[in-house]
């Protein structure tokens, strides 16, 4: 079981959603972030005074796949977020030890 | 002059002119919160432009003596327009007041054109637009009905503006968000309306300056004002039962994005009548409304035709209905100008239908012109990535809502 977190443009969320469900990913987390990598953001003026704002708005996708389709559940993401230009986002994948099902006390994993 | 007269039409005059801001509301909080300042700038930079142009332009063309069909060059720079009484019934109010209450209603009526090309149209190609529209479009047709020009001649009822402002407007947005195309996600993506309190807000407030629009149009601290004053107050009290109603049979629950819009669907309907009809007249009229802008804005939803914020079903259809609803129910025993269909005077119908086409067609061609035009200058779209990255930030620089502590740093 991996934790597969990717964190894409806020317009790209739709697209990841749509491939993560055709290799049958059922339940995600998605949370509104901020941050930067490599791309620069964008100047601002308030009150005369100018702003560089560097972090820019980005979605978080969280989801925990069986460790069989965690390469597609990535190559699936990648595919779905991709422009090809900066800013695009990152996948990270990390290992989880046991989840639960809080519905019925469920164990899942070792 | 007339002192009351001219204290009721300075109120109404601010009335309506906060009916701008209010739209920004309403329309501000329907879109995704990436372009809610965008939307909103569009009915503000309407305050400026058009504002600015009708007085030295638009004025003129719309309300000097002229010919038939548009103004003549005499009141351009507002020469000749002074302190001397003006108004319907002679020496009443200050023609200074008078200009400025008709200049209220081109600035809402362009803003109102925004609705359907939110989200994507380039602002700049937007501002050039609207202020070329409020030449070229709004003020001949405004001398048509208002500046005694060939709509008013036949005998066509338009108390407030239902086809002046509403039904050009509307066709004006059809035209546009045809000429744009859809957003680029339309239809792939949800687009959720960021802040409907923001929408209830705009709505609510619109109807309070309403009141302006539609008793103010006595032009008079009198009893037509007080009759087009109920009118206002009741046709969208039914518009609201009754689409509150279709809501219920339809989805089980009563919307609160369904209720603002129901609001100005009433509020839309009434304009051409509000002076010419009942009370009870004008609650018949708001409930009828309901029922072509309900289903005209479900049936657009589930089509590839993205005018946004509905501004068709809302505006085109709402000042159609209202307008031939007006040939129905004026009573001239209320308003001594015409008696409708209801009151033994069907051809009245067949006056106001012929006012309807001649303002769809003439803003319909127009508009398209002007689009095309404007689009051999600027770019009417936004690029790609500006749309996808959100209007506030590629267009203004700003963002409406900047959160996370730190996130910007002073340059």
């Amino acid at each position: 079981m991996q934790s597969v977190k990717s964190i894409v443009r806020p317009d790209k969320v739709d697209d990841v959603k749509e491939a993560l469900a055709k290799i049958g990913v059922s339940g995600m987390t998605v949370t509104e972030v901020r941050g930067h990598g490599k791309q620069k953001g964008h100047t601002a003026v308030y009150r005369g005074k100018e702003y560089q704002v560097t972090l820019l708005p980005k979605m978080q996708i969280e989801t925990v796949v069986p460790d069989d389709i965690v390469e597609a559940a990535v190559q699936a993401i990648i595919t779905a977020a991709r422009t090809g230009e900066i800013g695009d986002g990152r996948v990270f994948v990390a290992p989880v030890t046991r989840s639960y099902k809080i519905r019925t006390g469920e164990r899942e994993g070792m | 002059m007339n002192q009351a007269d001219t204290a009721w039409m300075l109120i109404s005059t601010a009335l309506v002119l906060l009916m701008t801001p209010a739209l920004a509301f309403f329309y501000g909080g329907l879109v995704r919160s990436k372009n809610a300042l965008n939307t909103m700038m569009m009915s503000f930079v309407s305050l400026g432009v058009v504002g600015m142009v009708w007085a030295v332009i638009g004025y003129s063309l719309a309300f000097a003596p002229g010919n038939d069909w548009i103004g003549d060059a005499s009141r351009l720079f507002l020469k000749g327009v002074g302190l001397e009484g003006v108004g319907p019934a002679g020496d009443q109010i200050p023609h200074y007041l008078y200009m400025c209450y008709q200049g209220t209603f081109a600035i809402i009526t362009a803003a109102l054109i925004s609705g359907a090309i939110v989200e994507r149209m380039r602002f700049s190609a937007y501002a050039i637009f609207i202020t070329l529209w409020s030449i070229v479009v709004y003020s001949p047709i405004a001398h048509w009905v208002w500046g005694g020009g060939w709509l008013s001649k036949m005998g066509a009822l338009d108390f407030a503006g239902g086809t002046v402002v509403h039904v050009n407007a509307g066709v004006a947005a059809l035209v546009a968000a045809w000429v744009l195309g859809p957003r680029r996600d339309y239809r792939s993506t949800g687009l959720l309306p960021h802040n409907i309190p923001f929408a209830l807000l705009g709505a609510g407030v619109l109807w309070f300056g309403w009141f302006g629009f539609n008793a103010g149009s006595a032009v008079a601290a009198n009893g037509i004002a007080a009759l087009a004053f109920t009118a206002t107050m009741l046709a969208p009290t039914a518009t609201l039962v009754v689409w509150m109603l279709l809501d219920i049979a339809r989805t089980g629950k009563p919307t609160a994005v369904g209720t603002a819009t129901a609001i100005v669907v009433g509020l839309v309907a009434i304009t051409p009548a509000a002076g010419f009809v009942g009370p009870m007249s004008a609650l018949l009229l708001g409930g009828l409304a309901a029922f072509p802008s309900y289903f005209g804005l479900l049936w657009r939803a589930s089509t590839s035709f993205d005018d946004s914020l509905d501004v068709v079903a809302a505006h085109g259809l709402g000042g159609t209905v209202g307008a031939l609803l007006t040939g129905v129910f004026a009573q001239k025993a209320l308003n001594g100008v015409a008696d409708g269909a209801l009151f033994g005077n069907p051809g009245q119908v067949l006056i106001q239908g012929t006012a309807v086409l001649a303002a769809i067609v003439y803003s319909g061609v127009l508009s398209f012109v002007l689009l095309k035009l404007v689009g051999l200058v600027v770019p009417l779209r936004a690029d790609r990535d500006d749309e996808s990255v959100g209007m506030d930030v590629s267009q203004h620089g700003e963002e409406a809502y900047v959160h996370a502590e730190g996130s910007a740093a002073q340059v």
